[in-house]
């Protein structure tokens, strides 16, 4: 079967383009560097099958960070080209082109963005374009799907184009000039309104205001909306759930199925986020507490990534990035992560050296509550009070903050400085935020659950066992002597490598005070990454950087775990 | 003659000359069209030492202030 694979500029619709050909979903957004690692998908066109290929975007064909290199190892696999140009910005966009021609395969340009170009004032004759290249060349608005079908229909003639023996950049640039000159005609266009607060958003002066005026919105949403699903659907459907399973819970009787599925009563009554059994906490957990917040948070966070904020946020930040270690662009994985580990870490891909991935991926691993963690810490710390959930997250901020300090102080390498193209900014598509939306909560439904049924059931299996009281008792000098914990408190921290959000949970019939729950949580958080994260880390990082990593994350905890029961408790 | 594009004032625009930098620094800032002859304006400048976004046809990039001193240009009318 033959291999198209998918070329072009970071941020110019690739992804879109793969779903539009393959119907295959894959995330978008609008920031450069989405797509850090390659899909498959296939496809028939007219008659014949063909594999399609989504790999990340790249300047040029010498890669500059990982994602790139994934690009270029795609490249080579590919038998035919499709190489997505931002018709916004031909200019830049053809140096990848005339490498791509130089390589002698067949290709084809898809001209994408055609709607934004024409909007913008810039025409591109492309009858003309496809003559000087010798390759069909479509104009294409993905988003909409307008040029697709076109696309589709031409791709069997795609082919070598014109070798051109340009040796040297230098040349190729010339080359480029003479060809906008011939194809590119732009209008010379005012800055509207919406230009002026585009640049008003980036300039300190006004952009810190409106940054600090965005994060808090988004906050607030998150909450409003999570707190709203809570309350007014899914506890009124525990509320029906409620006497169905305690009836089942009578109908079982005590006994080992009790323990496992329904779990423990408290005075004959179930406790959904207490008892512990499959049926009612491995069920509560993850779509009463847990999933709202997802949703509000995934639906937040599209809409952050669709209207090309993101990248503006980088640049307001990247001062103090830069004083750990990282770019502006260390933003991204921070807010992937907030959503969940794995596509946090993921994202490093996209910075320049093992320096700044290594800082980067340990931070959000150390101190990035995933949705699934927060919105328990939330519904535990919550009845007490706003304050005790700030110093959870107050700490946090100091732990990412000074932790990053000493690494970028005592790493080797070198961290280069911000190099971020900003798209302009677009109004976010209803139904592709919705689509990604629904992406995202799904992966979670699909990998969550599982995942808390086997911790309630270890949890279960262990506590029957004996195993737990001697793992209390064996880790009670640090848990008791130094964090000032119960030593029950273990099983939780034991519990967090399987599921973070489960281990949470776990923590409440501990019957603690605010303080402990704050020492606790907050010890949770740094310690160690789920099972997920851990074996992304392992694959990103190599086994050598994975240990120094661990290594860090259980120092950092017991440091701060003490330090905070030190400021908290006293001694 | 020319001067870094750090220094060159608010709203002014100014008429590309010189990239000075390694090789690496060159091809990264001319893959993202900021090449010689190309007309720039500074769109924002971030504080302490941060990065300034500057634009280029009509697209903005930002870059660190080292990288910044490295893109020599003369203002232009």
């Amino acid at each position: 079967m033959k291999k198209i694979v998918l070329m072009g500029n970071p941020n110019v619709g690739k992804s879109v383009v793969f779903s539009r050909l393959t119907g295959a979903r894959v995330v978008s957004s609008n920031y450069p560097g989405t797509t850090v690692d390659y899909t498959h998908g296939r496809t028939c066109l007219g008659e014949e099958p063909y594999e399609i290929i989504d790999a990340p975007g790249t300047y040029s064909l010498a890669p500059t960070c990982k994602a790139e290199e994934v690009a270029c190892d795609m490249f080579s696999e590919g038998d035919v080209v499709l190489n997505v140009i931002d018709a916004t910005n031909l200019e830049r966009n053809l140096l990848l082109t005339l490498e791509l021609l130089e390589t002698g395969k067949p290709l084809i340009i898809a001209l994408n963005l055609w709607d934004e170009a024409k909007t913008t004032g810039i025409s591109i004759d492309y009858h003309a374009l496809s003559d000087l290249l010798g390759v069909p060349v479509i104009p294409t608005v993905a988003l909409s799907g307008e040029g697709i079908k076109e696309l589709v229909d031409n791709i069997g003639y795609a082919r070598p184009g014109t070798r051109l023996d340009l040796t040297c950049d230098e040349e190729k640039w010339q080359k480029i000039g003479c060809i906008i000159k011939e194809v590119q005609k732009v209008r010379h266009r005012h800055p509207t309104p919406l230009d002026r607060l585009a640049t008003a958003s980036i300039r300190p002066v006004t952009g810190i205001p409106m940054a600090i005026g965005i994060l808090l919105l988004l906050f607030w949403m998150v909450r409003f909306i999570g707190e709203g699903l809570i309350t007014y659907i899914f506890n009124p459907l525990f509320d029906l759930y409620l006497p169905v399973i305690t009836g089942f819970s009578d109908w079982l009787g005590p006994g080992i199925l009790q323990e496992l599925l329904i779990g423990r009563l408290f005075d004959g009554e179930i406790d959904f986020v207490q008892s512990l059994g499959l049926l009612t906490t491995g069920l509560y957990v993850p779509l009463a507490m847990v999933l709202p917040y997802i949703i509000a948070f995934y639906l937040m966070l599209a809409l952050l990534e669709d209207s090309g904020y993101l990248p503006r946020l980088s640049t307001l930040s990247d001062t103090v990035f830069h004083r750990i270690g990282l770019h502006g662009y260390g933003i991204v994985p921070l807010f992937l992560g907030l959503g969940c580990n794995v596509p946090g870490v993921l994202a490093t891909r996209n910075l320049e050296t093992r320096k700044q991935r290594f800082i980067a991926a340990t931070l959000v691993c150390i101190s990035v509550p995933c949705m699934a963690q927060t919105a328990m810490i939330f519904g535990v710390l919550g009845p007490y009070g706003m304050g005790y959930i700030a110093i959870v997250f107050v700490t946090l901020l100091t732990v990412y903050l000074s932790t990053g300090l000493v690494l970028n102080r005592i790493m080797k390498g070198i961290s280069p400085e911000i190099c971020l193209e900003i798209p302009p900014y677009r109004i976010p598509e209803p139904g592709i935020i919705a689509k990604k939306t629904w992406m995202r909560i799904r992966a979670f439904l699909i990998e969550a659950i599982p995942y808390l049924f086997l911790g309630v059931l270890m949890v279960n299996v262990l506590y029957l066992v004996g195993f737990l009281d001697w793992i209390g008792a064996l880790f009670a000098p640090v848990i008791s002597g130094l964090l000032g914990l119960p030593p029950d408190a273990a099983t939780a921290l034991l519990a967090g490598f399987l599921r973070k959000d489960l281990a949470v949970g776990m923590l409440l019939p501990l019957g603690m005070t605010p303080q402990q729950l704050v020492i606790a949580i907050t010890v949770l958080t740094i310690y160690f990454p789920c099972v997920a994260t851990f074996a992304v880390l392992f694959r990103e990082l190599g086994i050598r950087d994975l240990a120094k990593a661990t290594a860090i994350m259980i120092g950092v905890s017991l440091l701060a775990g003490t330090l905070l029961k030190l400021i908290l408790i006293g001694v | 003659m020319g001067i870094p594009i750090s220094e060159l004032p608010r709203h002014k625009t100014a008429r590309i000359i010189e990239l000075v930098g390694g090789h690496e620094f060159q091809r990264k800032l001319r893959n993202l069209g900021i090449r010689e002859g190309k007309i720039v304006r500074i769109l924002a400048d971030q504080p302490f030492g941060g990065p300034v976004v500057i634009e280029v046809d009509g697209r903005a990039t930002t870059i660190g202030r080292g990288m910044a001193r490295g893109v020599l240009v003369e203002p232009v009318e």
